[in-house]
């Protein structure tokens, strides 16, 4: 499994995951240049992404919806704040009405995505900081549940057992 | 470095708290650092809604709400659910690429 490390912080609801990938630095930079790769893997199945606007710099949006199983949508966009090609970037990830107009004042998360060149491969760590018990709560309360890895989950716990 | 010792302090902290009830300046008997430094870390502990404080005469005391932290702890838990994931999408996506000559 290429997740390597995963670090809960209670106090300032952060959360962070560290996972080694198979593949150059520039080439793991390009899923999130390319509205198209980062479609692929920003939903789970259940909830597929689809990337209507994308503007990777500093002061740039990228606005997406994910479609839920009943076709409800989520509109959601990431405010660029740095962006330091291909090693880092970081944002403000947001709720959005239709018209992708921020839903409430305060951003859900504040995210810093980095990578770096780690045995011959890269090694992303993706930082992701909730400013509040609410916004950790709203995003939860899109019902985006990973069901093969809550699978995978149960399965290890079986094995463990 | 000093914010991963920061941390750790903090989750210590709320260790204590949640087995029960603590003065503030007993809890800084445990720690190598100033009583104040360590009333910051309550503080940060306290705004961030997993503990609460009393006063009793002069004494703040501190305790734990395990409701919240079993709460924040679960949301986080299936927060990293997601992540795992699309962590795997990303490494399955990584793999289709056109194979590359050594």
């Amino acid at each position: 499994m290429p997740v390597t490390d995963v670090r809960h912080d209670l106090d300032n609801r952060s959360l962070t995951i560290v996972a080694d990938f198979a593949a150059p630095v520039e080439r793991v930079w390009r899923i999130y240049a390319d509205p198209r790769q980062l479609e692929k893997i920003w939903g789970p199945p259940t909830h597929p992404a689809t990337v209507v606007e994308h503007r990777l710099e500093p002061g740039g949006r990228v606005l997406y919806y994910m479609t839920g199983p009943e076709g409800e949508k989520y509109p959601g966009y990431w405010e660029v704040e740095a962006v330091d090609e291909p090693k880092s970037f970081t944002f403000l990830d947001r709720f959005a009405d239709e018209e992708f107009n921020p839903k409430v004042e305060m951003p859900a998360a504040r995210c810093v995505y980095s990578f770096a060149e780690h045995e011959g491969g890269t090694r992303a760590t993706y930082v992701s900081t909730y400013e509040t018990v609410e916004a950790l709560q709203q995003v939860l309360d899109m019902g985006v549940i990973e069901g093969a890895s809550l699978a995978m989950g149960q399965i290890d716990e079986l094995l463990a057992a | 470095m000093f914010h991963a010792l920061a941390d750790r302090t903090r989750r210590d902290i709320l260790r204590r708290v949640l087995a029960g009830e603590h003065s503030v300046s007993a809890l800084a008997a445990n720690y190598d650092m100033s009583f104040a430094a360590v009333q910051k870390h309550v503080a940060v502990l306290e705004k961030a809604g997993l503990l609460t404080k009393r006063r009793r005469g002069r004494e703040q005391l501190a305790s734990g709400d395990v409701e919240a932290v079993r709460s924040v702890a679960s949301m986080l838990a299936e927060l990293e659910q997601i992540w795992r994931g699309r962590i795997a999408r990303i490494d399955d996506l990584l793999a289709t690429d056109t194979p590359q000559k050594g």
